[in-house]
């Protein structure tokens, strides 16, 4: 009896023991299944020859098919129509959850459910519900091997440690099948190549060197927008003259004053050196001007606001708007808030390259990227045609306040700054921006971003910051 | 006789033995089974998974379990952030405890006083702690900004300027000065009060007095009042009474109110999230904010995991000795 009870009490225990670990483990074998089938579809992804599998014909074999040569919209609908047999699901991660950024999102999907009528498209984020913490769930399931089948992030550098870790699937094969090659500037491309291949489709452009100005406050005083960092502090001066607060400065969401030194560093180095400081080489940073670029943003710091670390970038706009500040330096997003303020361009503000970068584009750009072992591969594929195709980009980015990574956009599709946005993204030299990933990998942004703040607390200690992002260089190849 | 009397003693002792595993202490056992797995699991289980990750080089996003020591930790321990994190923990900790405990034992007592409408002013000064830290941290944010004082001042310091008083007006959560700020020998950050910080002990002891204040009340209302009176009637004054009863039979409730501030403060993340994100600089920053920047932001997942086992260490440090207290005064009684 004793005993009898003993081990009940015993193999219930383990038994419990077995269920939870069975419930915990399940998922994680399905993710190693899905993970060992994939080296099989990339391979045959890659080699683009006769498909094993029905399924895998549907969208980059149909591409590699001879029609494939003919104009990209053609291959793409191709692609399009041969997967939307497929049904089944995609899943995506994207943080485009409020305001134009989720419209155009939206817009998007509505291009993928006309052409792709029987696949459900799963937001993950949306569906989550926890849009702030998207980017750690993202990673859990990454690392735990069940990636979604695209997810959202910066092209560029920063998709370096995905492809490190062996979760993004090379995409130069696409990217020729597609045309996006033929229709997207040769810089970028080149720009967004990592190890040799390409990883992710950019989907928009934002340009990060802008500065925006308040015409009336310029026109009172009878001022120019400063061209050259030199005319930046005499425009400076003179505003300081007047009681106003030169140059504002946000610091709030960790960012601003990372952003305001990478415009410091292209005017310091043009476009050509500035972007071989990303490369990883801890020599580039030896440079003299290296501490010129500290200097100088030491030196326009003295002229911000001083409340900047309460501030964020919107509310740092917000002081130019009013007219209490003269200038701020700031991504195009800007535009987006000020045009949600009821400001009109060129009445209630001005923009202009910022001081010294005149000529060069630093541009920024969201992109998708397709997962290694993603469930629904070619949905994921197709998706990616979608957010490359002309259409798609042109339904988005109106929305969303930024221009395409095309060169073909229906120009009248977009406001007056995004017009000029797009003639200077065609025309002038391109460089990646470091603050929002396109030269930087997630590591070195967060340590960018961290010793910029201190310095912007204290801009004495140049010599911190200096010692600082020496020591971040580390963190640009892994 | 005696020996009957011993066999009498003995053998409800040995039915008790016998009865640890009937039917319903099996049941019962069962019930908590769950939990207690779950609990071993996912709470201890976890853990231990992060103290072992804080040991290995998974600083990418790429898993990597090399052991590589006690690297994560002398890397951390080496860098300014984390050295500022710990210094702002202590002036944290240490402002809000004092705070908290004074504010909450001055608010208890004049509630105990047997004030009309007393109900109403409990309820008052509870009320903070209903709320989440973030709305706190978000509110006392627009007190706290400062503004371009002070021609163009907000928040606080416009409240300052209209009552005339315009010399009162500070930097707040913008204040980067940390006094005295000396450095000390290899250490990376300056030692000292940062002066941001200031602004957020204040929320958080707006938030917690409250409920400071209850546990006192408790207290107090606990104490029998012939002791007291026993005391008044001995012809001690007032001040007597408070300082040789009342205090010293409010201890082990001061002695739980550290023990939940405590680990409270230790553990803050959204209030200052919110508040200052940290800023100006590192000047508000908390190995909450570094954990998860290290380890969702940088990718250094061995280093984030050295840095949360840090803060477990000193969450335990404040709570272990609490705890033995505890268990050995629940057997003396």
């Amino acid at each position: 009896m004793f005993h009898t009870r003993k081990w009940t009490l015993f193999a219930t225990l383990l038994t419990l023991v077995a269920v939870i670990l069975a419930a915990c483990g399940a998922p994680a074998d399905t993710g190693n299944t899905t993970a060992s089938a994939s080296p099989a579809a990339s391979a045959s992804a890659a080699a683009s020859a006769a498909p094993e599998s029905p399924a895998a014909s549907a969208s980059v074999a149909a591409s590699a098919s001879p029609e494939a040569s003919m104009s990209p919209e053609a291959s793409a609908s191709a692609a399009a129509s041969g997967a939307a047999t497929a049904g089944g699901k995609l899943e995506i991660f994207s943080w485009w959850t409020n305001g134009g950024e989720a419209d155009g999102l939206n817009a998007m999907f509505d291009i993928y459910k006309q052409q792709h009528a029987g696949v459900e498209i799963v937001n993950a984020t949306v569906a989550g519900g926890a849009g702030t913490n998207a980017k750690a769930v993202l990673q859990t399931r990454l690392a735990g091997g069940q990636p979604p089948d695209t997810w959202q992030l910066h092209a560029g550098r920063e998709t370096l440690s995905y492809v490190q870790a062996g979760q993004l699937e090379p995409l130069t094969a696409f990217f020729k099948e597609q045309g996006f090659d033929q229709v997207m500037p040769k810089l970028l491309l080149d720009q967004i190549t990592i190890e040799g291949e390409i990883y992710t489709v950019p989907v928009n452009v934002h340009r990060s060197n802008m500065m925006w100005y308040n015409p009336k406050v310029f026109q009172d005083n009878n001022l120019q927008p400063p061209k050259t960092l030199d005319e930046f502090f005499t425009v400076a001066e003179a505003l300081k003259a007047k009681g106003i607060t030169p140059l504002a400065v946000g610091g709030k969401d960790g960012f601003e004053a990372s952003h305001l030194f990478e415009s410091v560093l292209l005017a310091t180095f043009g476009p050509q050196d500035y972007t071989n400081l990303w490369t990883g080489d801890a020599t580039a940073w030896a440079d003299e001007r290296v501490v010129t670029a500290i200097d100088t943003m030491a030196r326009m710091l003295s002229y911000a606001n001083e409340d900047r670390s309460a501030r964020s970038w919107s509310e740092a706009a917000q002081l130019v708007l009013e007219g209490k500040a003269g200038m701020t330096i700031m991504g195009d997003w800007a535009e987006g808030y000020f045009l949600t303020q009821n400001a009109k361009p060129n009445v209630d503000f001005g923009y202009a390259p910022s001081p010294g970068t005149d000529g060069n584009f630093m541009w920024l750009s969201d992109s998708f990227g397709l997962a290694k072992g993603a469930p629904d591969r070619d949905n994921g594929l197709a998706w990616l045609a979608v957010a490359g195709s002309k259409e798609g980009q042109d339904a988005f980015n109106p929305k969303k306040g930024s221009i395409p990574a095309r060169t073909d956009a229906d120009k009248s599709l977009y406001d007056e700054y995004l017009q000029s946005s797009i003639a200077a993204f065609a025309s002038n030299t391109l460089a990646p921006s470091a603050a929002h990933g396109a030269a930087t990998t997630n590591a070195y942004q967060q340590a960018f971003h961290e010793s910029l703040e201190v310095f912007s607390s204290d801009p004495t200690d140049t010599e911190g910051v200096l010692a600082a992002l020496t020591e971040a260089v580390a963190d640009l190849t892994r | 006789m005696q020996q009957a009397k011993a066999q009498n003693l003995a053998a409800p002792r040995a039915a008790r033995k016998r009865r640890r595993l009937t039917r319903d202490r099996v049941i019962g056992m069962l019930m908590i089974a769950p939990s207690v797995i779950a609990i071993a699991v996912f709470v201890y289980g976890f853990i231990g998974w992060t103290g072992y990750i804080s040991f290995t080089n998974w600083n990418t996003l790429r898993p990597d379990y090399t052991l590589v020591g006690l690297q994560n930790y002398s890397t951390i321990f080496n860098s300014l952030r984390f050295q500022t994190d710990i210094r702002n923990t202590i002036v944290f900790t240490s402002f809000f405890l004092v705070g908290c405990l004074g504010l909450g034992l001055a608010l208890a007592l004049l509630v105990d006083a047997r004030i009309k409408g007393e109900a109403i002013f409990r309820s008052i000064y509870l009320f903070p702690m209903a709320i989440s830290f973030i709305v706190t941290g978000v509110a006392w944010s627009w007190i706290f900004t400062p503004g371009n004082f002070p021609q163009d001042a907000t928040g606080l310091n416009l409240l300052l300027s209209n009552l005339g008083l315009d010399r009162l007006q500070s930097a707040w959560i913008t204040d980067t000065r940390i006094l005295p700020g000396v450095r000390l020998g290899g250490i990376k950050t300056r030692l000292g009060v940062p002066l941001a910080i200031i602004p957020v002990v204040v929320a958080a002891t707006w938030q917690m007095s409250g409920f400071t204040m209850a546990m006192y009340l408790a207290g107090l209302r606990s104490i029998p009042d012939e002791l007291r009176e026993a005391a008044r009637v001995d012809g001690a004054s007032e001040w007597q009474v408070f300082r040789r009863i009342t205090l010293p039979l409010l201890r082990p409730i001061t002695l739980s109110a550290v023990i939940i501030l405590g680990h409270i403060s230790l553990k803050i993340f959204d209030l200052v999230l919110t508040m200052t994100n940290g800023g100006p600089g590192n000047a508000t920053d908390v190995p909450g904010l570094f954990v998860y920047d290290i380890t969702f932001n940088a990718d250094k997942r061995a280093q984030g995991a050295a840095a949360a086992i840090v803060m477990l260490v000193l969450v335990a440090v404040l709570i272990v000795p609490y705890l033995i207290n505890n268990t050995r005064s629940e057997e003396e009684s």
